[in-house]
């Protein structure tokens, strides 16, 4: 039997794709590589304690004070570690791929929650978009995107996307029937119903996706540093290709500093919601 | 003009369900479409005629069609064919965007499980109504007005989670209320509610009634719910109407056995059970409480004896003030030490002739309590007799 040509069929598809829509990445890579430089130049340019002192208190007054305080040494650690600069490009690519994720997730998810028929076709899309390897998106990223940080936020964007989309679908079709109900039975509008209603309900279950994305996006940034992308990624690379056990230490322990920061924090936005 | 007409509707549940309309013509059994089609037809020709403001109670057993009635008369369940007329105005006819309008202005609905939302405060929830109307700030004065009336103000700025079933209750009426709608839908309103609060709630819609005017289509299962509080009512049997008169012409004329077999019902239930002749237990402590306090309550409440609850207010047993003194001087801290267990208890629907000599021969109070342990209420001799004499209404 001869073997399906499976792969020639992706590869031809993508070569359609670079011939005919050419110009559409290039606007995409053009304004998502702005959005990149300007939040990168930014946090480059406000001194370190001011961006440790924002985290530290996000800590502190979100979860607690310990948070706060642990953040704040966590992020000094880095600094006297010398990775300053590469976590400040890593947070950059993390915060841009989760606003393009939550930009774009958010309104999918809703429209799964409301039509079935979405739903069914999203579904094993986005089984196939979290079990697919990671480092296969870096290919097409490549191809269409070229070398550096754009590709990396795309790979990264379709990687930490599905949680979102998932739990937002999920978050509103787990309101209660009969506050549906009470919602039409007052004369809402759809658009009322889902901003007063559905959206406020769902909102600790879709910040809970939002904080699962943002850990996706950290452990793709990483990868994505394969292609270009700078930051903490590039440093672990670096010390891969040099057997560096020192280095290599180091930015993972960068890594997770950040990691753990983030996770806190957006973990506690969800909690606060859920007990009001 | 009568305030609402409804006048042959048809629900039936299921893909393309008009098919259905053909063969109950044909009179086709209900048990007989659905086997055959798949298809449910939960209201089989409904027509009456609401007056306005008086209380219309809609009566039925589960699954009689009862809820998806008044969820057709403010289209929350699209009628299959019918009309519903509201001032003379079709409500099956109306556009989605009259249709919420007359939802806004005319039709005010409360829920059996409340449906409140458990994001927003008590005023907010009030408010509800107004704010999706696009009224400003001047909302909350009228959901504070609205709150006034059912009794909780002081209660703004709370969530409903923080609020008993009954205090809950009262915040889906004030919420309905707020609107200023002429007619209420009220789907078994007070079902889900405990029998005290629920005939406190009772008499509540009957005083706001009093002062409001209001057309209220008022959905129970229970016939005494209906006597009750119904200018007029209307029995409901597999989705058909089977009487609609006042409770007297019901109670004397039953239109057929089915309802015949309800009123033999009414004089059964009527008859006098603990669960009416109990009063609710003021005092109460907690198993977390030491013979201290019990003594304490004791005082405050001028009696002899306290119930004492665990959680979910499961009656664990009775202390007896001379135990507790006995217990302070001993220097015992813990409850269960003096707590005596063997107490008379009742199911709420215990007669008062078993009654009577349970309670003359009882020194303490005796509990009324549910199949799950919960202490409803409490039967003291005096009150009984008191209910006996004429005082206490059934």
């Amino acid at each position: 039997m001869p073997e399906i040509p499976l792969g020639s069929w992706i590869e031809s598809l993508v070569q359609f794709l670079l011939d005919h829509l050419d110009f559409v990445f290039n606007a995409i890579s053009v304004g998502i590589g702005s959005l990149i430089g300007a939040l990168e130049s930014l946090l480059k340019f406000l001194p370190y304690p001011i961006i440790i002192f924002i985290f530290a208190i996000l800590g502190w007054r979100l979860v607690r004070r310990n948070v706060g305080i642990l953040v704040a040494f966590g992020f000094l650690l880095i600094v006297n570690l010398g990775l300053w600069e590469e976590t400040m490009e890593t947070l950059t690519l993390v915060i841009v791929a989760t606003v393009i994720v939550v930009v774009a997730g958010l309104p999918l998810g809703i429209w799964a929650a409301r039509n079935r028929k979405v739903q069914v076709v999203t579904n094993p899309l986005l089984d196939l978009m979290q079990s697919m390897p990671a480092f296969v998106y870096l290919i097409p990223a490549l191809m269409f995107f070229g070398l550096g940080r754009v590709p990396g936020v795309m790979a990264t964007v379709i990687f930490a996307m599905p949680p979102v989309i998932r739990l937002t679908t999920l978050g509103i079709q787990q309101v209660p029937a009969e506050l549906i109900e009470a919602a039409d039975a007052f004369g809402s509008t759809p658009r009322q119903k889902l901003y007063k209603v559905e959206l406020p309900m769902a909102l600790p279950t879709i910040m809970a996706g939002i904080n699962q994305a943002i850990m996706l996006s950290l452990s793709m940034v990483v990868i994505s540093a394969m292609i270009g992308a700078k930051g903490l990624g590039a440093e672990v690379l670096r010390s891969i290709s040099r057997l560096d056990i020192g280095l290599g230490f180091e930015s993972g322990l960068a890594v997770v500093i950040l990691a753990m920061s983030l996770d806190r924090i957006t973990q506690a936005l969800g909690q606060r919601h859920q007990s009001s | 003009m009568s305030k609402v007409e409804v006048k042959g509707l048809y629900k039936i549940f299921g893909d393309d369900s008009k098919r259905a309309l053909p063969l109950l013509e044909k009179g086709f059994s209900k048990k007989r479409i659905q086997t055959e089609t798949g298809l449910t037809v939960a209201l089989q020709d409904v027509t009456f005629k609401v007056e306005s403001q008086e209380i219309f109670v809609v009566m039925g057993l589960s699954g009689s069609g009862k809820s998806t009635l008044i969820r057709c008369l403010n289209r929350l369940i699209e009628p299959t064919q019918g009309q519903v007329i509201i001032d003379g105005a079709d409500i099956t006819a109306l556009t989605p965007n009259e249709l919420i309008q007359i939802r806004r202005q005319k039709l005010g609905m409360v829920f059996q499980r409340f449906a409140l939302f458990p994001h927003r405060t008590i005023l907010e929830n009030a408010a509800f109504g107004l704010e999706i109307q696009g009224i400003g700030e001047e909302r909350y004065d009228k959901a504070r007005d609205t709150l006034k009336l059912v009794g909780l103000d002081g209660w703004e700025g709370s969530y409903p989670d923080q609020l008993s079933g009954g205090m809950q209750q009262r915040v889906g009426l004030a919420r309905a209320l707020a609107n200023d709608p002429d007619i209420l839908l009220m789907d078994e309103a007070f079902s889900a509610l405990d029998p005290l609060i629920r005939k406190e709630m009772q008499d509540e819609l009957l005083d706001l009634q009093e002062r409001l005017q209001k057309t209220i289509i008022f959905i129970t299962h229970d016939l005494d719910e209906a006597l009750k509080i119904g200018n007029r009512i209307l029995l409901m049997k597999d989705g058909q109407v089977i009487q609609v008169g006042t409770p007297e012409e019901i109670l004397q004329n039953p239109a057929n056995k089915y309802v015949e077999k309800f009123v033999e019902d009414v004089d059964r239930t009527t008859l006098l059970t603990a669960k009416h002749v109990m009063t609710r237990p003021d005092a109460v402590i907690s198993t977390k409480d030491g013979p201290r306090v019990a003594l304490r309550r004791m005082k405050v409440h001028d009696i002899s004896s306290i119930f004492v609850v665990g959680p979910e207010r499961k009656l664990r047993g009775l202390v007896k003030a001379e135990d507790a003194v006995a217990a302070v001087k001993a220097g015992k801290i813990d409850l269960e030490d003096v707590l005596s267990t063997d107490i008379p208890k009742v199911d709420p629907d215990v007669q008062v002739p078993e009654l009577m000599s349970l309670v003359a021969t009882a020194k303490y109070p005796v509990a009324v309590v549910d199949d799950t342990g919960r202490l409803l209420g409490i039967i003291i001799r005096g009150s009984l007799l008191a209910t006996l004499a004429g005082k206490g209404e059934v």
